[in-house]
């Protein structure tokens, strides 16, 4: 057993057991974190392929930006665990088709040499030169339109998000910081002038 | 030479992970020791600056007082409060920790005296630091407290905030280096005209938003109203004290000297000299690290607290902008002749 193997099975141990964690755990918080355990051990493995910008960027993206909204939105709720637990089991038929529909995709995908194909998904892209450069080359030439369109459909997608939950306040007593730097003393203090009093003597007010 | 006497006693896979562990070691003990004396001449400089002498009375001039702060907080009790998650509680200070030291792996001290010198290196910094939220997060959540919830909340969102006006400055080193190992990143600022062929010049907008977002992501005065200490007491660690609390204390400080090393390494050119013909060398990254550091020790002693609204605002209306519009700028004027990086 080579050291990679070793490496592999440890990960892949994690991973299956975080996933069981996030299901089966009866805190929140603690299902929300146990998924960020497993995506952090993904992307051990995808380093293991040789995938390393992936892998970085799974980290980048999920672990430090999605998982934390979630646990923000997470924390936020006061669940019920008990009234959660009520129905739990009428949820079965339908997991169980979503997991036999994931497991016959995967198996199409992975297991393509046992169906006569010679093996187009290729694992560890040892291409001599740097994996991030090579990956950057395709997405930029090859597949432009594709990934321009993605990045259009997710700017669209932040609009959206931004328009439809946006809603000023009426008592919002936020002011304007253009507005705020352009204040001179003038619009606050009002100089006026005065005549001296007559100075009075000590002692009589 | 030291890998291949290890090999011939255990074997080429367990002396690859002792080999790895020593040299773990010898980055992450020397990063300690930064902090513990990071932690007094924050305290000098700061004494000094307000006209005082700071600490002087443990060992010759105070130099032995960050030992004795380890010795008390080691010695103090760990308080769990009631109702908390005794298993997050815990675990917070080390989430927030790890993320500061892992970081290190990637750092490049001279020329290829880096543990791991990975072609992905910046992303990998940007990947691992964007973690050390979780700490934070968790701390406050798990303390069962108010303040220590409504800190965690307020630091969360910052560092998000500012993650991306701190990507984008990245990515115009970026494309200043055409790549992403922070060692090529040094050597594409070698020109020979020492301090011009800095990326300090082309890119000095995106160093002052770097810088600052570095101090507002370290929750470091005067971003600091995750731990406003008048508003909400101290913020995500207010449950917190003995061990558990230095250990933020140690991911605090080793997250500034992260960031100053950083922008020593990325726009200041690293281990290279300023001046032509003098030699490059680790010196000069040493020299570059205490000056960036002083500046978060001269913010914290000069600039009273933001607003919170202020530091959204700043954030994401001010920062974010600016960088994309310095990426569009610099993408330009690198594809003109009169480009002279």
């Amino acid at each position: 057993m080579t050291y990679e193997t070793v490496v592999f099975y440890v990960l892949a141990a994690i991973i299956v057991g975080s996933g069981l964690a996030v299901i089966f755990s009866r805190n929140a918080v603690h299902a929300a974190l146990a998924l960020v355990l497993s995506f952090f051990t993904a992307s051990g493995i995808w380093l293991l392929l040789g995938a390393e910008f992936l892998a970085v960027s799974l980290i980048l993206v999920y672990v430090g930006a999605v998982m934390v909204l979630f646990l923000f939105v997470v924390m936020m709720l006061d669940i019920n665990i008990a009234r959660m637990k009520e129905g739990y089991w009428n949820y079965l038929l339908p997991g169980l088709v979503v997991a036999g529909i994931l497991l016959a995709e995967m198996i199409l995908v992975l297991g393509g040499r046992h169906f006569g194909s010679d093996g187009a998904i290729t694992f560890g892209l040892n291409i001599g030169e740097s994996n991030t450069r090579s990956l950057g080359r395709l997405l930029y030439t090859q597949y432009i339109y594709a990934f321009e369109i993605a990045a259009v459909i997710l700017l669209v997608a932040i609009v959206a998000a931004i328009g439809l939950t946006m809603r000023k306040r009426k008592d919002n007593k936020y002011v304007d910081p253009s507005v705020q730097f352009l204040a001179k003393k003038e619009d606050r203090v009002r100089l006026v002038s005065m005549p001296p009093e007559p100075k009075k003597a000590r002692g009589d007010v | 030479m030291m890998l291949d006497l290890l090999t011939s006693y255990i074997g080429p896979d367990l002396a690859y992970v002792g080999w790895t562990l020593i040299k773990i070691i010898c980055v992450a003990v020397p990063v300690i020791l930064c902090v513990a004396y990071l932690t007094l001449a924050e305290r000098k400089v700061i004494g000094y600056i307000q006209l005082r002498l700071g600490p002087n009375r443990v060992g010759p001039k105070g130099l032995l007082q960050p030992f004795a702060d380890v010795l008390k907080l080691l010695a103090k009790e760990i308080i769990v409060p009631t109702k908390a998650n005794k298993f997050l509680f815990v675990i917070a200070p080390m989430l927030s920790l790890m993320p500061a030291l892992a970081a290190w792996a990637v750092i490049p001290f001279s020329d290829g005296l880096v543990i791991s010198n990975i072609d992905a290196g910046l992303l990998y910094i940007m990947a691992i630091t964007s973690m050390g939220v979780y700490g934070v997060i968790v701390a406050g959540w798990a303390s069962n407290s108010k303040y220590a919830l409504i800190g965690a909340m307020r630091s969360g969102a910052q560092i998000v905030a500012y993650e991306i006006a701190m990507g984008f400055a990245l990515v115009c080193v970026l494309m200043m280096s055409g790549s992403l190992n922070l060692t090529t990143i040094v050597e594409t600022q070698r020109t020979g005209f020492g301090l011009l062929g800095w990326n300090l010049i082309p890119l000095f907008p995106m160093f002052v938003v770097y810088f600052i977002s570095g101090v507002a992501e370290t929750n470091r005065a005067p971003f600091d109203v995750a731990e406003g200490e008048s508003e909400i007491v101290a913020g995500f660690h207010v449950e917190y004290s003995g061990t558990t609390f230095a250990v933020f204390f140690l991911a605090e400080y080793a997250n500034m000297i992260l960031i100053a090393t950083l922008a020593s390494l990325m726009f200041l050119g690293g281990w290279l000299s300023p001046i032509p013909g003098i030699p490059d060398g680790f010196v000069w990254l040493a020299a570059k690290v205490t000056i960036m550091l002083f500046f978060f020790l001269w913010f914290r002693a000069t600039f009273p607290r933001y607003r919170y609204d202020q530091i959204m605002r700043l954030g994401w209306k001010v920062f974010i902008p600016v960088t994309i519009v310095w990426l569009v700028l610099i993408g330009i004027l690198m594809r003109t002749p009169w480009w002279p990086w």
